[in-house]
């Protein structure tokens, strides 16, 4: 068990104030001068030993990712986004972050922009989160008044934080739909190539990252690369915010090291399984993007990185939703569906024609009214989805569906043998609409 | 992909303008991004508008907008329909935005649902009275506090139908309501407090500057070691250490001839190229027999191919770059093409012939 000296988010539930002065004393913007004294190459040396991986989802080592900014500016000005979006199914950490330890994102905005030599970072917080805006704005502008930040601040380094928000959209969690929406566009992915960190906002060289990712960065640089890779395992290092949800007696957010299992996390944190563990049905343990794992295999698995990718699922946010078996699994699959359907940007056509589709398949299914070999053409649907689109949406779609027909198909037989078993008037529809 | 259309011409305002306040907040908005990028004020923009106008956006709105910012108005419609926050018909005073992806769903959304449909009717209405509209939306992002909604701006979590019917009834009396969790929760901590972070020195600032503790040993490490080097040289020159250790027997050097003590003595150090020509070359055996010199040729001519493969470019594309291998490992395997190249130091890298393609 992670302890508490150990813990970066020491204000995650808010009992204590968010302001500048409490922030302090828990340790924010301690030394910021020093830290960035000790220059960019080192700033980014420490972030990559860390072994930090992305917390936005992909999990891709955020020091690399810095790295990848040009060392020199062409006369193009460099910026930072960050990733505020947070809109990821079972995900609420990042919100925690911007109304209780708004500070700790702010330096580490601060921080990273200085190791990329950016000097106008912008926070792109999703259009839902009102409060969150008004929290995270009033400590930038504590932050501001207090020279921390700004062009004549007390670290030497002219440097603009601005809060943006959007307008509840899932798609603009994708880092290049994230830098058209910025623009004032729809937010529709880019094509990659170009790479955001040579043509990302207004054209210049642009890093986009997770809010969870950048406001650890302060912490890491100050107790060193070493102290955060020796919590965790071997190329999953740190802590990481958790988010359970679902069937468990206390869901709540928490931070604890990449590895713990899950039943570890859900007893010591949770208050345990609703109904004990022989309750568990399956868990899905990164966001409802990633396949869903079923009770045997998820119980001991280690809750990190490359365990959940050993397991067919992943662990994206780490925001872990957890199923009982009072749930109906096909129709709780079915609502992801719909998710995907609702919000897909319509840009590429597998994406935009195949989540609908697949989404009015599965409704069938859920009350059985339809035929067995619609499941494998079902599954060959995703498989045509997945990996033929533009940004991720497609995959995120795609997978749920496949981790059910892999892990729960004769539930689907079961309900399609049921309803044939009884005469209906009307004709079991195909899935050729 | 979500079918959104502006409201009917009939209940579309005639004009819409800002109000004062609301423009200065305009421009304020807009110096937030660089020169010419004003179109990323869109969404603020719009958001202010919709809030202006009772939580929903008309048609006059969005061209208004898209004066301000001197962008073509279907640029905007474009952005007014595709983000979901923007209500494009009237709704009620209180428009509740009922959360129903998977973790709420799971947790107590679809009474929700039905209780809101029971109590207003179909949703994406607004009431008789005009006090509530209700939407089912996707994932709000508050996941651990399932099932929640959210009513205008604010976010009502931990519902039950009851709390929540009990909330509308607050909300349309008038009465003062509790933003947030609506049973004895703070946030996101697990129900009866949370059994992390109850450490008082993550608080009370004695925590602040401890991390300088690492740099500060680094540095004295650093500065250690550095005078180590320095009195080691320093030893070196002023009290060498002797040649060879004497065997009792009185000794006729004194001691060693390093280079840090001729320096310390003042003696400039001796320059290869004064060497060169100080050397008689007559008398030199080097560079006279064939035989050795061969040896240094053969390698040098071989070296790019193997030890600097990255550097050259003679070799054919398609053919896999040679691998040096240790050539303990090659003489028992490939005894053949040793046989006319020079032999190599054991345990040297050596080249294999470029036109060969590597095993696979």
């Amino acid at each position: 068990m992670l302890s508490d000296q150990d813990r970066i988010f020491t204000n995650l539930y808010g009992l204590h104030s968010p302001g500048l002065d409490a922030a302090k004393k828990r340790g924010a913007w301690d030394g910021t001068k020093f830290l960035l004294e000790m220059g960019r190459d080192w700033i980014i040396e420490e972030m990559k030993a860390s072994g930090l991986r992305g917390r936005g989802g992909a999990g891709f080592p955020t020091g690399l990712k810095w790295s990848f900014m040009p060392k020199k500016s062409d006369g193009r000005p460099h910026y930072l986004v960050v990733n505020a979006d947070e809109s990821e199914p079972g995900t609420c950490k990042d919100r925690e972050i911007m109304r209780h330890d708004p500070h700790l994102l702010i330096e580490g905005c601060l921080l990273a922009s200085f190791a990329m030599g950016a000097h106008a970072c912008y926070v792109y917080i999703r259009g839902e989160y009102v409060a969150e805006k008004h929290a995270l704005q009033k400590a930038v502008d504590e932050a501001y008044e207090a020279r921390l930040v700004g062009q004549d601040n007390l670290h030497g380094y002219p440097f603009d934080i601005y809060v943006h928000h959007g307008a509840g959209a899932y798609i603009c969690g994708e880092e290049t739909a994230l830098i058209e929406s910025l623009e004032g566009k729809k937010g529709m992915p880019r094509l990659k190539p170009p790479f955001p960190a040579n043509m990302g906002l207004y054209g210049c060289p642009t890093t986009v990252n997770n809010v969870e990712s950048i406001a650890v960065a302060g912490t890491i640089l100050r107790r060193g690369g070493a102290w955060f890779a020796g919590l965790g395992g071997k190329n999953n290092t740190g802590s990481k915010l958790f988010c359970v949800s679902g069937h468990v007696n206390k869901p709540c957010n928490v931070e604890e090291e990449l590895g713990i299992t899950f039943r570890e996390l859900v007893d010591k944190y949770c208050g345990g399984m609703r109904g004990g563990w022989d309750n568990l049905l399956c868990s899905i343990p990164g966001g409802s993007s990633v396949p869903l794992v079923p009770a045997e295999q998820i119980i001991d698995a280690k809750m990190d990185f490359d365990t959940l990718r050993g397991l067919g699922s992943g662990l994206g946010t780490a925001a872990v939703i957890v199923l009982d078996k009072s749930t109906d699994i096909v129709e709780a699959i079915t609502r992801i569906s719909y998710f995907y359907k609702h919000e897909s940007c319509g840009q590429c056509t597998p994406c935009r024609e195949g989540t609908g589709w697949m989404w009015r398949v599965l409704t069938r299914m859920a009350k059985g009214r339809a035929q067995k070999r619609e499941i494998d053409m079902l599954f060959e649907v995703t498989k045509q989805i997945e990996g033929h689109t533009i940004c991720a949406l497609g995959d995120a779609a795609a997978w749920p569906v496949q981790g059910l027909i892999k892990h729960f198909r004769p539930e689907i037989e079961k309900r399609i043998d049921r309803y044939t078993a009884n005469p209906h008037t009307d004709p079991v529809p195909m899935a050729a609409e | 992909m979500a079918n959104r259309r502006l409201a009917p011409a009939a209940e579309q305002p005639e004009s819409f303008a800002f109000t004062p306040e609301n423009a200065a907040w305009v421009k304020g908005q807009i110096a937030k991004y660089p020169e010419g990028r004003q179109a990323s004020a869109v969404i603020p923009l719009l958001w202010r508008a919709q809030e202006q106008n009772g939580g929903w956006l008309p048609q006059k709105a969005i061209e208004a907008v898209a004066a301000e910012l001197g962008m073509p108005a279907i640029r905007v419609l474009e952005v007014a329909t595709f983000y979901t926050m923007f209500a494009l018909e009237p709704v009620g005073r209180y428009w509740i935005q009922v959360c129903g992806t998977v973790p709420c769903d799971s947790c107590g959304a679809r009474e929700l649902k039905d209780m809101l449909h029971e109590r207003l009717g179909p949703s994406g209405h607004v009431d008789p009275t005009g006090t509530f509209s209700w939407l089912e939306v996707e994932c709000l992002g508050a996941c651990c506090n399932a099932p929640m909604v959210q009513i205008n701006q604010d976010y009502y979590e931990d519902l039950t139908p009851e709390l929540l019917g009990k909330l509308m009834d607050d909300l349309a009396a008038g009465r003062p309501v509790k933003v947030g969790s609506q049973i004895d929760r703070n946030a996101s901590e697990p129900l009866g407090g949370p059994n992390t972070l109850t450490d008082p020195t993550l608080y009370d600032g004695s925590r602040v500057g401890a991390w300088r503790k690492r740099f500060e040993e680094a540095r004295k490490d650093e500065a250690a070691g550095q005078d180590e080097a320095t009195s080691s040289e320093q030893q070196a020159a002023t009290n060498p250490k002797p040649a060879r250790p004497d065997a009792g027997r009185p000794v006729e050097t004194a001691a060693s001839d390093a280079p840090a003590q001729r320096a310390a003595a003042g003696e400039a150090p001796v320059k290869s190229g004064d060497k060169a020509e100080a050397s008689e070359t007559e008398h030199s055996t080097a560079g006279k027999s064939e035989a050795p010199a061969s040896q240094p040729t053969a390698i040098k001519d071989l070296e790019p191919a193997g030890a600097e493969a990255g550097a050259q470019s003679s070799l054919p594309r398609d053919v896999p770059p040679p691998q040096p291998i240790a050539s303990g490992e090659e003489e028992a395997s490939e005894p053949a093409p040793d046989a006319e190249s020079p032999k190599l130091p054991k345990g040297r890298a050596r080249p294999k012939p470029a036109n060969k393609p590597e095993r696979t």
